[in-house]
């Protein structure tokens, strides 16, 4: 099993040079915001391990919600880099480096921390950002298996139609045992799974056993805490300042724009973390609940109750003053805030409510996410457009990439009931 | 708690009924030429409300937002309106993607709508006793005249309860709580419920999040303010948008022969190309659902079970009704959680979901959520199945006027147009679209939707494949169908 990895580079931006780097990550762009595969300047399409990429200007316009006398108003706007991708993440920024330095060069030139002398690779590496936590899909499946699982789900649906009149008077196990035999004929290759690296397998189990300990060790003083944490909690929960005005018309057209040009979408989000420690520890505490949870226990299809986000990470930057969240999800933004309001609001608020100008909540839990409008306001008015976004499937949703695992996880059973079988086939 | 809708004659009757007795109707899109004389007519006008009885002839009036600005209505009390009604729905290319809106059916190539939506929009409706010339000859007076310029009379034509397809339509409509017997969210939400709170459909109520929707709020200071109903949620201010409710109308053209004429193609013989036509709409021509409806349903009267009483529980495996059906999209009948009320511990597992039994499963939001109550009417000639079926049949030029009332169109008829109706993938299915309005064209490029699949006992998928568009949208528009008071207001 090959495990994913993350990639995220950070630099701020030359101010003089925004406006030709805008110009020049527009170039990439078959439709408004979405790659060309095969662009001149970074073509996305030559990198067989990515899953999802984008470059995105950083420029908080939320920057104004801060104390008039707070240094931080001053921040840059950044240009960030990042994507997901099979296998190591340093060695995928190395095969950037060698396919595409050159366009890479001439976008990071504009970055004022950079220079065309640079050591590219080591450059990357000097400015990359570890995110606070991350979720992947479907833990273990790589772009080569999902283009696979496409073909033999391609190549099982022509069976079907092909056959249809015969197979539909068949009982299910005769069906699928026809389908194998024309597989076995005239199937699309199949790869192996690439054996789990051992260094990943022993720092997962490591993890998963470690972090319960620390808890464990730690519960008696997280216990005697806990009373004052809420009290301490609920001074803010009821005084925090809520800022979630309508967003302007023009932001939302931009976003707009770029949307629901595939089955899929991308979202990007900055805002700043409220101020003072207490802020700043709970979300530290709960990026490390929830990076527990998607590493150990949300690894296949599923984020608490939401199935349709293929990735996703949280990021601080600016010495941890503000935070960038990046996902890829599939359906328009309507459904993915309907899935954050009905299905997961508690979620959000644990993170989101550690921001400033969030709806108000009650015990870090309820309300919040649960704002409707509010909510939606507030979020919409965090979002930031990707100037360019690549995803290596374009059309398929997380739904498909499940159901083409659970085909071919069906076909190499070596045996099925004719229920299972009639389960499995309703599958294609 | 919500409190219950009492001011029945603040409240334009459309939101109350269909009037379907009122079988004659025609609908007047208008542009004001005269905002003064506009005004005047406006303020008298003899509009119907909910609180009438038996009436012979109604009339109602919508505005979209370019028709309050052109009454003279302020910028910043427009800016109170929804973001969706003030951009209007050809206002924003992403939002006609959303809508399905390309292709054959992209604003360019309405026949009303596109480039400006119309200002009014009027509703006359009248019994066939009562004679909908006279009636439209009253209220098109010369006052009337003075101020409007009529941009479309849509004509209207009565199918006695049927679409031109030929199905008994308008089945299944959402009961509205007027009397807020019912607090949204408890757990009895965890299951479909068909009882939706009035906020969903009028503004100034709470709505199924028990909150209340974007309207505009005004200061007593506004000339005229303290005239409207007080804010059910500040006090302090006058609710503009109080009583009122959005109306959104498409005018959807419908390929009868080729729809039959496609059934009859891909079956043998003419019941089987009705059993198919069947298939996609998700109940019979009669209007009998394919899932019998046997539940004992919120929401939904005794009278109503055997349409109505059902969900798509009662099929799971999609073998009667199938999964990609007009019905099961355009309300798919969730619960707040698949498996609906359960034990505390089984849905707090299922809360971090921990657990999903099957790859389908909590793929459809709650409908409680996107529930839209529809009054169209039909147009044009009625042609059956059998002679639609027919190569050499006369073009009935029919369709549909649709018209729906919601309180928030992004998050009702936007979402049930996009992520339900369009979405090629609906509940988990991968290359479909809605079957009878579905606009077909691939999604994103490379990636087909004209395909519908229908389940069979052995587990194998029958598919039609290459639909073609059976419907075509020719105009539409977003307005504010307003309270009374909210009229008079806005004619002073």
């Amino acid at each position: 099993m090959t495990p994913q990895s993350n990639f995220m580079v950070l630099a701020p931006i030359r101010p003089e040079r925004q406006g030709e780097l805008r110009a020049m990550l527009e170039t990439m762009n078959g439709a408004p915001g979405m790659a060309e595969p095969a662009n001149a300047l970074f073509p996305f399409g030559r990198f067989p391990r990515l899953h999802v990429a984008r470059f995105v200007i950083l420029d908080d316009t939320t920057l104004t919600d801060l104390p008039p006398d707070d240094p931080l108003r001053e921040a840059p706007v950044y240009l960030a880099f990042l994507g997901d991708c099979d296998g190591s993440a340093d060695a995928q920024l190395a095969e950037f480096v060698t396919l595409a330095g050159d366009g890479l060069r001439r976008i990071f030139d504009c970055c004022s921390n950079f220079s065309l002398n640079v050591d590219l690779l080591q450059w990357m590496r000097d400015n990359s950002t570890t995110p606070a936590a991350q979720y992947v899909n479907w833990v273990g499946r790589t772009v080569a298996q999902i283009r696979e699982e496409q073909a033999l789900y391609a190549a099982l649906r022509e069976f079907l139609q092909q056959q249809a009149v015969v197979l539909a008077a068949l009982p299910p196990r005769a069906v699928r045992d026809r389908l194998i035999e024309c597989l076995k004929k005239n199937g699309p290759p199949e790869t192996p799974p690439a054996p789990t690296p051992t260094g990943w397998l022993i720092s997962d189990i490591a993890n998963l056993i470690l972090f319960p300990l620390v808890l464990l060790v730690l519960s008696p003083f997280l216990l005697i805490y806990a009373p004052i944490f809420l009290w301490q909690l609920r001074q803010r929960e009821t005084t925090d300042a809520v800022i979630a005005p309508r967003p302007d018309a023009a932001h939302v057209a931009t976003l707009s724009h770029i949307e629901d040009h595939d089955v899929a979408n991308q979202f990007s989000a900055f805002g700043s973390v409220k101020p003072g420690r207490f802020r700043l520890w709970t979300l530290l505490f709960v990026f490390r609940l929830l990076d527990y949870s998607t590493r150990h226990i949300y690894t296949r299809g599923r984020l608490a109750r939401v199935g349709t986000i293929h990735f996703a990470r949280w990021a601080f930057t600016d010495d941890r003053r503000r935070l960038f969240f990046a996902s890829n999800y599939d359906g328009s933004l309507d459904s993915y805030m309907d899935d954050f309001i009905n299905k997961v609001a508690y979620g959000l608020n644990l993170v989101f409510s550690n921001g400033i100008g969030y709806p108000r909540t009650a015990f870090l839990l309820s309300g919040g996410a649960s704002r409707e409008t509010e909510f939606k306001y507030y979020l919409r008015r965090h979002e930031v457009p990707s100037q360019v976004w690549y995803k290596a499937y374009p059309g398929l949703t997380t739904a498909d990439l499940a159901r083409n695992t659970q085909i071919r996880e069906g076909l190499h059973r070596p045996h099925m009931s004719d229920s299972q079988a009639r389960a499995w086939l309703a599958l294609i | 708690m919500p409190l219950p809708v009492t001011e029945l004659a603040d409240i334009q009757g459309l939101v109350h009924s269909g009037y379907s007795n009122l079988t004659d109707a025609s609908f007047l899109l208008l542009r004001i030429i005269d905002a003064a004389a506009a005004r005047a007519w406006l303020a008298d006008a003899p509009v119907t409300t909910a609180a009438g009885r038996d009436e012979s002839t109604v009339l109602q009036v919508a505005f979209s937002a370019g028709g309050m600005r052109a009454l003279g209505l302020a910028e910043s009390i427009i800016a109170g309106f929804s973001a969706e009604f003030i951009s209007g729905m050809t206002g924003d290319e992403g939002r006609s993607r959303r809508l399905g809106d390309i292709a054959a059916n992209a604003p360019s190539q309405w026949r009303w709508g596109s480039q400006r939506e119309p200002d009014v929009l009027v509703v006359l409706y009248a019994r066939p006793s009562a004679d909908l010339a006279a009636w439209r000859a009253r209220v098109v007076s010369s006052a009337f005249r003075a101020g409007f310029e009529i941009l479309q009379d849509l004509p209207t034509s009565d199918m006695n309860g049927h679409e031109p397809f030929g199905f008994a339509d308008g089945i299944s409509q959402p009961q509205i709580d007027w009397q807020a017997r019912r607090k949204p969210g408890t757990v009895a939400d965890l299951d479909y419920g068909n009882l939706i709170s009035a906020g969903e459909f009028l503004l100034g109520y709470q709505n199924e999040y028990g909150l209340y929707t974007d309207r505009p709020l005004l200061n007593p200071t506004v000339p005229g303010a303290t005239a409207l109903p007080q804010a059910e949620d500040d006090a302090s201010r006058y609710d503009l948008g109080r009583n009122g409710s959005y109306l959104v109308m498409r005018e959807l053209r419908q390929d009868v022969r080729g729809f039959w004429q496609f059934m009859a193609a891909q079956a043998s013989g003419g019941a089987a190309a009705i059993r198919l036509a069947e298939a996609m709409v998700g109940r019979h021509m009669t209007g009998s659902p394919l899932v019998p409806g046997t539940r004992q349903i919120s929401g939904i009267d005794a009278k109503d079970i055997a349409q109505n009483g059902f969900t798509f529980d009662d099929d799971m495996d999609g073998l009667r009704c199938p999964f990609g059906a007009h019905i099961r999209r355009a309300n798919p009948r969730t619960g707040d959680m698949p498996g609906g009320r359960r034990g505390l511990i089984a849905r707090l597992t299922r809360m971090l979901g921990l657990f999903h039994p099957n790859l389908q499963e909590d793929l459809i939001a709650a409908s409680r959520f996107h529930r839209i109550i529809r009054r169209g009417r039909e147009f044009g000639a009625m042609l059956p199945p059998d002679q639609a079926m027919n190569p050499d049949a006369p073009d009935p030029a029919s369709g549909l006027h649709f018209i729906c009332l919601n309180a928030n169109i992004t998050r009702q008829f936007e979402f049930v147009q996009n992520a339900w109706l369009m979405s090629a993938k609906f509940a988990g299915l991968g290359d479909e679209s809605d079957p009878l309005l579905g606009n077909r064209e691939p999604h994103p490029p490379g990636t087909v939707t004209n395909n519908f699949g229908m389940s069979s006992p052995n587990g194998v998928t029958r598919r039609i494949c290459g639909l073609p568009q059976f419907v075509t949208v020719a105009g539409g528009g977003y307005f504010f169908l307003p309270g009374l008071r909210a009229l008079r207001f806005m004619a002073r």
